[in-house]
């Protein structure tokens, strides 16, 4: 489904990605983990068309899609929710999910919203109040359902669990389950490794710029490097 | 009677009524021209300094739709409202957008050298001399009892009232509109839902446009047409954007009609000069006791 080959990207002078293979198959959870710096939201952020990639190739269904704007890369259907939620503090939630279909998913409107409510009633609730002033964990659910109201092929999701209590990570990395199980593809960056390597059914280790370590998340739980680093243990 | 020190005539409540409502009609052009202000500042953060110049552009064209077609100025709103708002679209994508580079101080800059620009292209292509349109209705009206409003009068009040509402509405029901409200807190994320900020600046730029164009419709059957006017109405309109509170729709209206009471009452008790610098006044007693003004935000 997306298949990224090569990927060097930076900031200006600044080097960050520095060759980067990765691919994601339809209907998986793809997880990608590494250390603060390593250059994970950089990764996302040039997928999602935010920036433009100095050299490599991003493919999504055998289409180039490297250097294409950001609002092209979401007609494709690739939705990325970026860490910090990003979400609009100066209008109403509503008004909030209702872009999310700004450019995808118009035509289906009102359903999507009906079916977003219905996995977060928090936001229903709080339909009229202006998002700025939700909870963290209801601007993080805000920010899932605007990117679901896209009617997204693949989700792109930063750091999801960042600032979310205990229970809350708990329903969030149950609701990727259930959504991935209605045949939507994951691309996930998580800072909660042991929770992201259970749903996941494939990680990635990003290093540095680069990937370090990846396959099949029973493997990798078994890997003494990533359970050194990683977990600890 | 004595005010401050100062020896100030009296007149009677009628007088003094009928001048305040003068005011209200003045202040409601203020208010359409300061809208389009407060909307540019409000979604892209920056000062428009070609506002005025812009303004005056528009009453030329009104003007010359006139003179040269026999249009009537509030007929020609219907040709100068959607031209202005193109011409404001292709500026900010095409110049302003692009000379700046996403900075501010140029932003500043690059807006204060197209309004130079316009103005000596007026002053070079139609001279400095005054034009003026002449409507056969301009001194008909309706006698309110205490002053006698002429139709010029009535319709800029009307006029400003109706764009300021419709213009609400298209900002909280359209997905333009909501487009433009997220662009002005959250351009990222504007961008991650595919909403295309380069266009949302310049619909914004251009609908600012439009707007100073209206007002400029609602101007020249009482004004004269020169290549300085556009000044007059933006340091005022500037003053109101401040005094409604930078940003703010309810603001831009309420502050002018403020500005428009205020001028006016300033004419009536301290003389035709001393109108403008009671405006001046209320403005730095604004700052100086409430400098988000009157419906600003606190922060951010
Ligand atoms: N907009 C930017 N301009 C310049 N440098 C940046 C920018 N964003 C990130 N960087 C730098 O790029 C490097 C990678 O940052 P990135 O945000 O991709 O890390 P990350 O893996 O997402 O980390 P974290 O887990 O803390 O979110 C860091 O050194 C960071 O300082
Ligand atoms: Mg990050």
């Amino acid at each position: 489904m997306l298949d990224i080959q090569n990927l060097h990207a930076g900031y200006g002078q600044m080097k960050v990605l520095q060759g980067i293979d990765l691919n994601i198959q339809q209907g998986e959870i793809v997880a990608l983990l590494g250390s603060n710096g390593a250059g994970k939201s950089t990764l996302n952020n040039n997928i999602s068309g935010i920036y433009e990639p100095t050299a490599g190739a991003i493919l999504f269904e055998g289409e180039n899609i490297t250097g294409l704007r950001s609002e092209q890369v979401v007609q494709k259907g690739i939705i990325h929710v970026p860490e910090g939620r990003r979400i609009f503090p100066n209008i109403s939630v509503r008004e909030n999910l209702e872009l999310g279909s700004y450019l995808r998913g118009q035509k289906n409107r009102k359903a999507n919203l009906d079916r977003v409510v219905g996995v977060f009633p928090r936001l229903q609730e709080r339909f009229s109040q202006l998002a700025g002033t939700l909870s963290g964990g209801e601007q993080q659910m805000l920010a899932i359902g605007r990117g679901m109201m896209a009617e997204p092929r693949l989700m792109i999701l930063d750091e999801p669990s960042l600032g979310l209590s205990p229970l809350l990570v708990e329903e969030m990395f149950g609701l990727i389950q259930d959504l991935n199980k209605t045949g939507l593809s994951f691309f996930l960056v998580e800072q909660n490794v042991m929770q992201s390597l259970e749903i996941a059914d494939r990680a990635y280790v990003i290093e540095n710029g680069k990937i370090v370590l990846s396959g099949n998340t029973d493997a990798l739980l078994d890997d003494p490097e990533l359970k050194k680093s990683y977990l600890g243990v | 009677m004595e005010f401050l020190g100062l020896d100030l005539p009296s007149y009677s409540w009628q007088t003094v009524l009928g001048s305040a409502i003068s005011g209200v009609f003045l202040g409601s052009i203020y208010a359409l021209v300061a809208l389009g202000l407060t909307l540019i500042y409000g979604v892209l953060h920056i000062i428009n300094f070609a506002h005025g110049a812009l303004l005056m552009l528009a009453m030329y064209a009104v003007f010359f739709l006139w003179k040269l077609l026999g249009l009537d100025p509030y007929l020609a709103m219907l040709i100068v409202v959607p031209g202005a708002y193109i011409f404001g679209y292709g500026l900010q994508r095409g110049v302003i957008g692009k000379a700046s580079h996403g900075r501010d101080e140029i932003i500043l800059l690059v807006t204060l050298g197209v309004s130079i620009v316009i103005e000596n292209a007026a002053l070079f292509f139609f001279s400095a001399s005054e034009r003026s349109v002449l409507v056969p209705y301009d001194l008909d009206g309706i006698d309110l009892g205490v002053t006698y409003a002429v139709y010029p009068e009535l319709i800029a009040l009307g006029g400003s009232l109706l764009i300021t509402f419709a213009l609400w509405l298209f900002m909280s029901l359209t997905d333009t509109g909501k487009a433009i409200r997220a662009v002005a807190k959250e351009r990222q994320g504007a961008r991650l839902v595919g909403i295309n900020v380069d266009h949302i600046f310049a619909v914004t730029f251009g609908i600012g446009t439009a707007c100073v164009a209206a007002a400029a419709s609602l101007l020249v059957p009482t004004y004269a047409v020169h290549p300085q006017i556009g000044y007059l109405f933006v340091l005022i309109a500037f003053t109101v954007v401040v005094l409604g509170g930078m940003g703010s729709f309810i603001g831009a209206l309420v502050g002018g009609f403020l500005i428009g009471v205020t001028e006016q009452l300033g004419r009536l008790y301290l003389g035709e000069s001393m109108g403008v610098i009671t405006i001046s006044v209320i403005f730095i007693l604004v700052l100086l006791f409430r400098p988000t003004g009157l419906f600003g935000q606190r922060s951010g």
